[in-house]
């Protein structure tokens, strides 16, 4: 896990609902924290204002890129820019890729996000070797939060 | 024998997209490969088991140099480069936030679809 960020996470809710929650522009907003201005269409951009507690003089702008109902949705943008002063125009965007699985009790999430350097994979390991246990210890963290909801 | 630092923390650059594309070559990541292992290294050194020229590696170098990543020393008449490993530490730091990030965006993504 060099110059990807992946992650998996199991909801007990349907596809259905979980593609409600990722496409609805009001719908991602809420959980994103962020108030998108209009619905995410392929092809084009997605502004909107963050609205996360600290952080709400940031602007959000993304690129929406494949949405598949039920199956992938995808776009492009600068990941948590938060310098407002910074150019990140400049930086090379990441691809965002939500790809959705029917289970048993509900639906597999599978995150990744990619392209943070445009680096020959095989190369990377020794000097981008990065230290996962911090987020082994996030994803339980959020696991016994949401075991403790009914 | 009089050891010098070439590069100023000035030309160091805080974005990331300078040391991305300077890593994103075969050749300069196998230069910064061999750096990781600590000792600065003369260009003759670092061009010895290269099919490059002295010159294209010298090339290579500035660019290293040019996004921080590497700093030139002298010794003598010689040119010796090692590793600044700030600028790679930075990204590392970068990628450990998104994540974080990613780990709690989805967390409330959970209890939202499960509510």
């Amino acid at each position: 896990m060099n110059d990807r960020i992946e992650k998996r996470i199991e909801l007990k809710a349907p596809i259905s609902r979980v593609w409600r929650a990722l496409t609805d522009y009001r719908e991602f907003g809420e959980w994103f924290r962020l108030k998108l201005d209009g619905p995410f269409v392929p092809g084009q951009i997605s502004r909107g204002q963050i609205t996360h507690p600290g952080y709400e003089h940031l602007k959000w702008e993304a690129v929406v890129q494949k949405m598949e109902p039920e199956r992938l949705f995808s776009f492009t943008w600068h990941p948590y820019s938060v310098d407002p002063k910074q150019d990140y125009s400049k930086e090379p965007p990441t691809l965002v890729e939500f790809r959705l699985d029917k289970t048993a009790s509900g639906t597999l999430l599978l995150l990744t996000e990619s392209g943070f350097d445009k680096i020959p994979s095989g190369r990377r390991a020794e000097a981008f070797r990065m230290n996962e246990g911090g987020w082994t210890q996030q994803m339980s963290n959020i696991e016994t939060h949401v075991a403790q909801r009914p | 024998m009089s050891h010098k630092g070439h590069s100023s923390k000035a030309a160091r650059r805080r974005a990331h997209a300078p040391v991305f594309a300077a890593l994103g070559d075969e050749t300069r990541l196998s230069l910064v490969a061999t750096l990781c292992r600590g000792n600065p290294h003369s260009i003759t050194k670092l061009t010895e088991g290269s099919k490059l020229t002295r010159q294209a590696i010298t090339k290579h170098l500035r660019v290293l140099e040019g996004a921080g990543i590497v700093r030139c020393v002298r010794a003598g008449r010689e040119s010796l480069f090692e590793l600044d490993p700030a600028p790679i530490e930075e990204i590392k730091e970068h990628l450990a936030l998104v994540s974080r990030q990613w780990d709690q965006a989805l967390g409330r993504l959970k209890s939202f679809v499960e509510k």
